[in-house]
């Protein structure tokens, strides 16, 4: 018996590096800095991404004692689109893909 | 105890009580900003942060597009303040352009001081040369929370 594959096999080949990178979203972070006021934080991100007061006051207390969080994700341009939102506010923010 | 200065009213708009000395010291804040917005000082980097952390190809085009605009929102918001310092009422708009120039101003200057978390007026030592300059920042955030506050009640 041999273990030789002689017809051909459908291998799914993994899918190439650029593909993968291109799915993965971009995310959108939010630093910590001594200027901003942590109400004014909580304020900006139920302002702009419709946050609940708690789900911001949680993001900005992620913020404020681990140093940062991520506030929102997607297509790049959306992502940077909310980082410009972000930095119009004053806000710390980069993106990057995750 | 200070009254408050920043109130909404009942006609959606908000009551602005603020002392003679303070509409003056707010009128004349935004034209020294913007006097500073036209140089490339340090103090005026938290206005314009990265975008892109680890690539600065990626942030030098970020910034191309996007600087002027953010450049234009920041002396509109200074423009506001500047116009309605004397006012006795303010807009929701126009109260959202006051917090946006108060951020700007206290983005700047609290560079400028290398303030920290720490950082309180209520610790001013009156020998200190930036005493001044630190009540000024302390008295700019004691502002802007009242506006973020009034603000808050509009949302939801």
């Amino acid at each position: 018996m041999s273990q030789t594959i002689e017809a051909p096999v459908e291998v799914r080949l993994p899918a190439g590096d650029e593909e993968r990178h291109g799915d993965r979203p971009w995310v959108v972070i939010v630093w910590n800095d001594p200027i901003n006021l942590m109400s004014y934080v909580t304020f900006v991100l139920r302002k702009l991404f419709g946050y609940s007061k708690e789900e911001a006051t949680k993001l900005m207390l992620q913020v404020h004692n681990e140093g940062k969080a991520v506030v929102s994700s997607g297509e790049k341009e959306k992502a940077e689109f909310d980082v410009a939102r972000l930095h119009a506010h004053g806000l710390w923010a980069t993106l990057r893909q995750d | 105890m200070a009254h408050r200065r920043i109130e909404r009213d009942r006609k959606g708009g908000y009551r602005l009580r603020l002392p003679a000395e303070e509409r003056e010291l707010l009128r004349s804040l935004p034209a020294q900003l913007r006097d500073l917005l036209r140089t490339d000082d340090p103090s005026l980097r938290r206005l314009f942060p990265p975008a892109y952390a680890d690539d600065p190809e990626a942030d030098d085009e970020y910034r191309r597009l996007m600087r002027d605009e953010l450049l234009d929102g920041k002396i509109a918001g200074l423009r506001v303040v500047e116009e309605t310092a004397g006012a006795d009422r303010l807009t929701g708009e126009q109260l959202e352009a006051w917090l946006g120039a108060l951020e700007s101003l206290r983005l700047v200057l609290g560079t400028q001081l290398d303030v920290t978390e720490e950082t309180y007026a209520d610790d001013l030592d009156p020998s200190d040369p930036l005493a001044p300059a630190l009540a000024l920042y302390g008295y700019l955030s004691w502002l802007q929370e009242q506006a973020v506050e009034a603000l808050s009640g509009e949302l939801q």
